[in-house]
């Protein structure tokens, strides 16, 4: 009768190939989409997935069918109201399909929703981390053991078997090959007329194979390893921020944002991230993410002792040679007397060595006026540093990808 | 008496077994098959997963597709439509293949099991069975092979050609896809041998009509004659874009063609389905709903099923009115399932009205009646042949005339006695595939000179292309290779406008 089978078990992600290639088919316009969505979102949902609005023309399969205009005719049901021959005005958008009966045609958006990893992907495609080839080439301290072929000296653990039977046999067959040949005419003579000689030689001739080895030691091979260099898979990101009076919550949500963008690009791109959380007025303190963004304190401002703080822990706890060190400094760019000077130079002489990028991300009151800060910062010239003003929430994800994208690294 | 009946019961409660969907399988077969004599392919029904569900529909129902972007997108749109709960899913999908493959969802109840294999199993399934187009036009026994055949063979080009060139010919024959159907059949090519004979005949035909007199009328300039003397080709316009890209295009590779015919087949292979929806939609859902009283009847299923069953069912058949929030045209469950039973009221028990329109079924036997518009209908000429004047009255339908030269919209009939025949003429029309599709045929391929291509759009009552229609043109003309033109004519043959896209 009936066939009855359960198909729940079944691949469940039969479409998953026909959805890369719609994505990969519209990612200039999806793009588009996820630049203006971070513009809106908040930073909590931030690595959640997303909805993404493409106009619908850009995905349209167009097909011959009619347009407007013309005559037709079309039966609907409902009637409450109509005799035959009644007239009715034809709906304020001009020929509809029909008395405006909710036939909206309209072509609406296509919406869809993104999975957090193909959120992730656009969201940061074409970013790279600055000096992540030096990483590679450079000051790396882990290694990984690699196969390399076969070698004919080592260890017995490392003793390939099939490879070296494989020599010995080559080497048995070519070493006894004259003698064998030789053996077999000798026996081919035997038969015919046998004497004394070709009785000794032949003897001789099977003593001489039986002398060859099985297995010689030049025979042996043994499975190479390599030792290669692995670049660091760890990093900390130190955040820097300006707590100082003049930093109104507003300033201090920018910069959040721009922390936190820089926090899910560093977690892409390393397994292990550490987070270390720096903020001053007059003087420098290390406190956890919680009071960083949302704790009250005031003061004036030097922003040397946060950089000076920075370098402490450095030598504290994180060894450069062993973790890839991020920093990022969010302030609006206050700062008084001697101090941008002073800072600008330990920065430039003491900090910025031992580090991989240095970004500064100024949020002054104005967009066009630049801090004191800005100003010495400005005078900088090294790769690994970068600086930007940012003063809308929709600049803050164009500024990352000016920072990282990957001509500029 | 309903304690007497309770052991009788199938089952209680809400939830499924494979054992009790065999049982209900079996209960329902007995009246559908037993009872009601309906013949159906035989069933294989699956059980899946809502995601499986999505997939499903994702590709057109198929089990199986070829790789392509247009799928993804279709399937993120149900997704999100889904996710968002805006759409329910259907509660099955089903395959016209033989045996025929029925999706039930894991998530559905019982009651919604068995729904479910009434509708489909048997409802859908005899109609695949029955019907003239499916018949002429499908092959149910070899569809499934010939999807696993395409979706290898494109896989194959990909890896050959790269996915981009493959993309870009399911592109162009995807958009050219609603022409790329036959609608009747072409005669066997001959032979060879019969060719020739045809030719001798002719021939001597023609020396038997020989009159030295005819020699001696003065011939018009045989300079034009002999360049006319290449025929136009094609001899007659086709229709069946798609078939004769594939047999002529001067452009394509072998493989190309070899796409172009899989496209080509899908195409015909959905063909019946969109000439039927009324009447397939209509012929399961009468057929679930007479199947599962009847279970009732026999005791088998107590009235808690009944009654899960009835709402889903009034969700089903739900027509709104124009006026109505939600209002998306005539529903193809209410109006199929209201025909059919209609049609059965007639035959059991007809009004003078009903004697007066349909003399030749009033009071027979309704499943004569029922089985024979199933087998030779499709939903046109159905609606032209059995709509009645009570269900008309019903719906309380109304034909509205937009005609782009009045500027009001004109009430053209409405559910009265001088309105029904024109009304349900309107109606008729209205499913008829030539008002849906702009009639679009091959007139002229260049074969001699520049190798183009010239398509002849016949408007319809003045109804113009869209404007998607260049974007087409860019496919046709991808897929052909040089110049290609498509000229419009109005409905008495006038050339109205051109649009001509150059060949590389």
């Amino acid at each position: 009768m009936s066939i009855i089978i359960d198909r729940r078990l079944n691949d469940r992600n039969k479409n998953a190939v026909n959805r890369q290639r719609f994505l990969r088919r519209y990612k200039e316009q999806i793009k588009r989409s996820v630049d203006d969505m971070v513009a809106r979102r908040s930073i909590t949902d931030m690595e959640q997935g997303g909805e993404v609005n493409i106009p619908a023309r850009d995905i349209s399969e167009p097909t011959f069918h009619h347009g407007q205009g013309g005559s037709h005719e079309t039966v609907y049901t409902g009637n409450d109201r109509f005799a035959e021959g009644d007239r009715i005005a034809r709906p304020p958008s001009g020929g509809g399909d029909g008395g405006g009966e909710g036939q909206g045609d309209a072509e609406d958006d296509f919406v869809f929703s993104l999975s957090r990893e193909e959120f992730m992907n656009l969201f940061f495609d074409d970013l790279e981390l600055p000096d992540l080839e030096r990483n590679v080439l450079g000051d790396v301290r882990q290694f990984k053991m690699r196969r390399a072929g076969y070698t004919p000296s080592g260890v017995p653990a490392n003793l390939s078997i099939p490879r070296s039977l494989r020599n010995a046999t080559a080497r048995r067959i070519a070493v006894g090959a004259s003698a064998r040949r030789e053996l077999d005419e000798v026996e081919a003579a035997l038969a015919e007329a046998p004497t004394p000689e070709l009785e000794a030689r032949a003897e001789e001739l099977r003593a001489r194979l039986a002398r060859i080895p099985f297995l010689d030691e030049f025979d042996l091979r043994f499975r190479h390893r390599v030792r290669e260099p692995m670049p660091v898979a760890r990093a900390a990101m130190f955040c820097l921020m300006d707590v100082s009076a003049s930093m109104t919550e507003d300033k201090k949500d920018l910069a959040k944002r721009f922390f936190t963008l820089l926090y899910l690009f560093l977690t892409r791109k390393y397994e292990h991230v550490d987070l270390i959380f720096i903020r001053h007025t007059d003087n420098a303190q290390e406190v956890d993410e919680e009071t960083f963004f949302y704790g009250t304190q005031s003061g004036g401002t030097v922003v040397l002792s946060a950089l000076k703080l920075m370098q402490e822990i450095v030598a504290e706890r994180y060894d450069p040679t062993s973790w890839n060190l991020y920093g990022a400094q969010a302030s609006d760019g206050d700062a008084f007397g001697a101090d941008p000077e002073k800072s600008r130079s330990y920065l430039e002489e003491q900090l910025l060595p031992s580090l991989r990028y240095f970004a500064y991300v100024e949020v002054p009151d104005e967009p066009e006026h630049l801090g004191s800060l800005a100003h010495a910062y400005a005078r900088i010239d090294s790769p690994k540093f970068a600086m930007k003003s940012v003063t809308a929430r929709g600049e803050i994800y164009p500024v990352l990808r000016d920072l990282f994208s990957t001509e500029a690294a | 008496m309903s304690t007497a009946l309770k052991p009788r019961l199938l089952s209680n409660g809400a939830e499924w077994t494979f054992d009790l969907i065999d049982t209900y399988d079996r209960a329902i077969r007995e009246i559908a098959v037993g009872e009601f004599g309906l013949d159906c392919y035989p069933n294989q029904i699956e059980v899946i997963a809502s995601e499986q569900m999505l997939d499903a529909y994702a590709s057109l129902g198929l089990p199986i597709g070829y790789p392509h972007w247009s799928f993804g997108k279709e399937f993120i749109r149900n997704e999100h439509m889904y996710r968002k709960g805006m759409r329910g899913l259907a509660y099955e999908i089903v395959i016209n293949s033989n045996p025929c493959i029925a999706y039930l969802m894991e998530e559905n109840t019982m009651a919604m099991q068995a729904l479910v294999v009434a509708h489909a199993c048997y409802g859908h399934n005899s109609f695949f069975k029955g019907n003239y187009l499916f018949r002429q036009w499908t092959d149910a026994d070899a569809i499934i092979d010939y999807m696993v055949f395409a979706r290898k063979y494109i896989m194959q080009c990909e890896q050959r050609y790269g996915e981009e060139a493959v993309e870009a010919v399911l592109d162009s024959c995807h958009a050219l896809m609603s022409h790329g159907v036959d609608r009747y059949h072409h005669p066997a090519p001959l032979s060879v041998e019969a060719e020739l004979q045809r030719q001798r005949e002719r021939e001597s035909h023609a020396w038997k009509q020989f009159d030295e007199i005819w020699r001696t009328v003065p011939r018009k300039s045989s300079e034009g004659d002999r360049r006319r003397r290449e025929p136009d080709f094609p001899a007659e316009p086709q229709e069946n874009l798609l078939y004769f890209i594939e047999k002529h295009s001067p452009r394509l590779e072998p493989w190309q063609s070899e796409i172009v015919r899989i496209v080509r087949k899908m195409a015909q292979y959905f063909y019946p389905q969109g000439l039927t929806k009324v009447m397939n939609e209509g012929w399961a859902t009468f057929w679930h709903y007479t199947l599962l009283h009847r279970l009732f009847d026999k005791g088998l299923v107590d009235s808690g099923f009944m009654l899960e069953i009835l709402s889903s069912h009034t969700n089903v058949i739900a027509q709104r009115g124009y006026a109505q929030r939600g209002y998306s045209g005539i529903n193809p469950y209410a109006l199929g399932f209201a025909m059919f039973t209609d049609l059965r009221r007639v035959c059991e028990s007809p009004t003078e009205e009903d004697r007066q329109w349909f003399p030749d079924i009033a009071g027979g036997d309704w499943r004569k009646v029922l089985d024979f518009a199933m087998r030779n209908y499709k939903d046109e000429s159905f609606i032209g042949q059995f709509l009645s004047p009570r269900l008309m009255r019903e719906f309380r339908m109304f034909g509205i005339a937009d005609d782009e030269n009045e500027e009001a919209l004109v009430v053209e009939a409405i559910h009265n006695e001088d309105g029904y025949r024109r009304l349900r003429r309107l109606l008729a029309s209205q499913y008829n595939r030539d008002n849906l599709v702009p009639d679009i045929q091959v007139v002229r391929y260049e074969r001699r000179g520049d190798r183009s291509l010239t398509l002849r759009h016949r408007q319809h009552r003045g109804r113009p292309l869209d404007e998607s229609a260049s974007e087409v043109l860019k496919h046709l003309q991808r897929l052909w290779g040089f110049t290609v033109r498509l000229v419009t004519v109005d409905d008495a043959g006038k050339e109205l406008s051109t649009r001509e896209l150059k060949g590389a």
